[in-house]
């Protein structure tokens, strides 16, 4: 099968700054795939390759197939919702929905029609005539939605497109989005500093740093199998443990990731499971979150770890104090051994 | 506010809790200015306009009456005066616009920061020299023998300059001495009223929305069209008013540059002066302003304000 966005080698830098050192990565046809990671780590620029606004200084960008390394943006069948929605402010919303229709020479009457139906896809049939500025965030949104979807992209190209929501919209909109991606079938790339956001809506993420793809896999995998100390503790949170301290509980001197919810605080006198691994030390402070609480915990001789406690797991009375002496014990096969840097 | 006197800091707390009387007084100064200085001298010239000159004892008669407008419209010198004025500012009004807009947006969306204050300084330096230096250097750039005509003819242009000059109406003696040559003049002292609000509306466009239009499907001539052009139309509006109320009301360039009919400012300054006529001259200062309403009502018509 053709990929619907191939990337091969390519590479951008501005100046002495190398935003993207040579990319390769293949999205398959209608894939909600996910462009992960910190500010500055080259996913915006790799986004913008694909539209077209930015050229690769090497290597190519294909649409399906076709090398569209130099072909314009006007003559790429993709589209993008812009992270500042980018709607124009002197057209109404009907006529930002159909603009690229208008520009595509089609009737006024068919695009009035076709921009209707648009709007009733993001469910805001009846704004047509307001004008942006009339709109509330989440509105905006959706306009900019159905404006990049009325050509029928192929690809439809999202930069942080929730960025600018607060949360609860913004839970709102995943769902909306997850689900209207289903019902068009079409490939949806989407850039997110936001890790949550990638791993619940994605099929594949590519987690960005420093211009390079550190990890390209599905959420389940890039949480319980990040091959990178990056990745374990940009996507989730983490116990990076290394060097000296690494070799101490395992014998071997290679950096590991246990998650904050796989290690255990078991009671000084209590004798762990079987086969676990254990460490002792000292609790420094307990930060409560309802659902559960985040202990960190100073250990003897080491780093301080995270421990998070499930709520149920403390039975009433028997509160963590400050400065307890505690122990930590995990699962050996639950650490997960991570490739030198 | 350590050391300040009590009697200060008692004032300050006393405005702080008062905005309204803190706005007022905010407010007095620019209102005395735009109510007496500015309004009313507009209200005593409008008054004059409607007065008439006795013809024999050229005295003023303050009494209401028409007549010295039916006598501003009823000669045909003194419309040809207005039309020539009129078309002269509609002509050097699109001149600017043509001519200032590539530099404008040269200025606002291509140039680096230094070539943009480059560029910027470079529009505003001609305003730091005397309006009459430059009009008089004008005159002898465009003179028969000056060096306009010394690089047409080296460029081996000659005919079609002697063929322009040819023309009726536009043309005359010599560019120093026709309309041609005073359109010159009056493009080059206003295209700076035209590149700054121009370039500084470009600037306001935000990349994105170029972006946008190009990402569904815009050439950038369309893109251009249907969404650079729009959101700079206030920019063009406001450097127009500039271009065309400037060429309305001026007087100077008229009298020293091109042909010799007379325009509206020529004839405010003669009739007040050397005719003593002033309720002509009022009515003939009226004149543009009715023009320029006008001209900023077809503008909120065709929306050259919607994107404000």
């Amino acid at each position: 099968m053709t990929a619907a966005i191939e990337l091969r080698a390519a590479s951008r830098a501005f100046g002495t700054v190398v935003a993207l050192d040579s990319i390769s990565l293949a999205v398959a046809p209608g894939e909600f795939f996910a462009l992960l990671g910190p500010s500055g780590s080259g996913k915006t620029t790799c986004l913008r390759l694909i539209a077209g606004f930015d050229r690769a200084d090497s290597g190519e960008v294909l649409l399906g197939g076709v090398d569209v390394t130099d072909v314009p943006p006007f003559d790429r069948n993709v589209n993008t919702v812009f992270q500042d929605y980018a709607l124009f402010p002197h057209m109404s919303v009907a006529e930002n929905v159909a603009y690229g229709l208008k520009v595509r020479g089609v009737n006024a009457a068919e695009r009035r029609r076709r921009a209707g139906e648009m709007l009733e896809l993001v469910r805001l049939g009846a704004y047509g005539d307001r004008r942006p500025a009339q709109l509330s965030g989440g509105q905006r949104q959706r306009v900019a939605l159905a404006r990049a979807l009325i050509n029928q992209p192929h690809v439809l190209l999202l930069d942080e497109p929730l960025g600018a929501l607060d949360l609860k919209l913004r839970e709102e909109m995943q769902a909306e989005l997850k689900a209207l991606q289903q019902r068009l079938g079409i490939t949806f790339v989407f850039v997110t500093h936001d890790q949550g956001e990638a791993l619940s809506m994605a099929d594949r993420v590519a987690v960005f740093s420093q211009g390079r793809i550190e990890q390209l896999d599905t959420p389940r995998a890039l949480y319980n199998r990040p091959r990178t100390a990056f990745v374990a503790s940009f996507v989730g949170s983490a116990n990076v443990v290394e060097d000296a301290f690494a070799e101490r509980l395992t014998g071997r001197r290679q950096a590991f990731a246990i998650r904050p919810e796989l290690v255990e605080i078991v009671a000084a006198g209590d004798a762990a499971p079987e086969g676990a691994v254990r460490c002792e030390g000292t609790l420094e402070d307990v930060l409560y979150h309802g659902a559960s609480s985040r202990c960190h915990v100073r250990v003897d001789g080491g780093p301080v770890l995270a421990v998070a406690r499930a709520e149920t797991a403390a039975p009433p009375g028997a509160e963590l104090r400050q400065g307890a002496r505690v122990s930590l014990a995990w699962r050996p096969e639950h650490a997960v051994m991570l490739e030198a840097q | 506010m350590t050391g300040s006197p009590a009697v200060l800091r008692r004032a300050s707390a006393w405005f702080q809790g008062r905005n309204a009387f803190y706005v007022a007084l905010l407010l007095a100064p620019p209102l005395l200015w735009l109510g007496t200085v500015y309004l009313g001298s507009l209200f005593a010239l409008l008054m004059q306009s409607f007065y008439s000159i006795d013809e024999y004892t050229a005295r003023i008669v303050p009494e209401f009456t028409l007549r010295t407008y039916a006598q501003l419209f009823s000669q045909p010198a003194h419309v040809d005066i207005v039309v020539r004025t009129l078309l002269m500012a509609v002509a050097v009004t699109i001149a600017s616009a043509v001519v200032a807009f590539p530099v404008a947006n040269y200025m606002a969306r291509h140039a680096g920061p230094k070539m943009k204050a480059f560029f910027y300084v470079g529009v505003m330096l001609p305003m730091w020299t005397s309006y009459l230096v430059k009009v008089y250097a004008w005159r002898l750039i465009l003179a028969k023998e000056g060096i306009a005509s010394w690089f047409v003819g080296a460029a081996g242009l000659k005919p079609v300059l002697e063929s322009t000059l040819e023309l009726p109406v536009v043309g005359g003696p010599s560019l120093a001495s026709s309309y041609l040559g005073m359109f010159v003049v009056f493009v080059y002292m206003w295209l700076p009223f035209m590149i700054l609000p121009l370039a500084a509306a470009l600037e306001r466009v935000p990349r994105s929305l170029e972006q946008a239009s190009a990402d569904l499907g815009a050439r950038p001539g369309q893109t251009f069209r249907h969404v650079v052009l729009p959101l700079a139309l206030p920019g063009l509006a406001a450097g127009s008013i500039f271009t065309f109320s400037l060429t309305l009301g001026d007087f100077i360039i008229p009298s020293i540059v091109g042909a010799p009919g007379f325009f509206i400012g020529m004839m405010v300054y003669q009739q007040q002066g050397t005719a003593g006529n002033l309720p002509l001259a009022a009515a003939f200062s009226v004149v543009p302003i009715v023009l320029i309403a006008l001209y900023l009502a077809l503008a909120r018509r065709l929306g050259a304000f919607d994107a404000l």
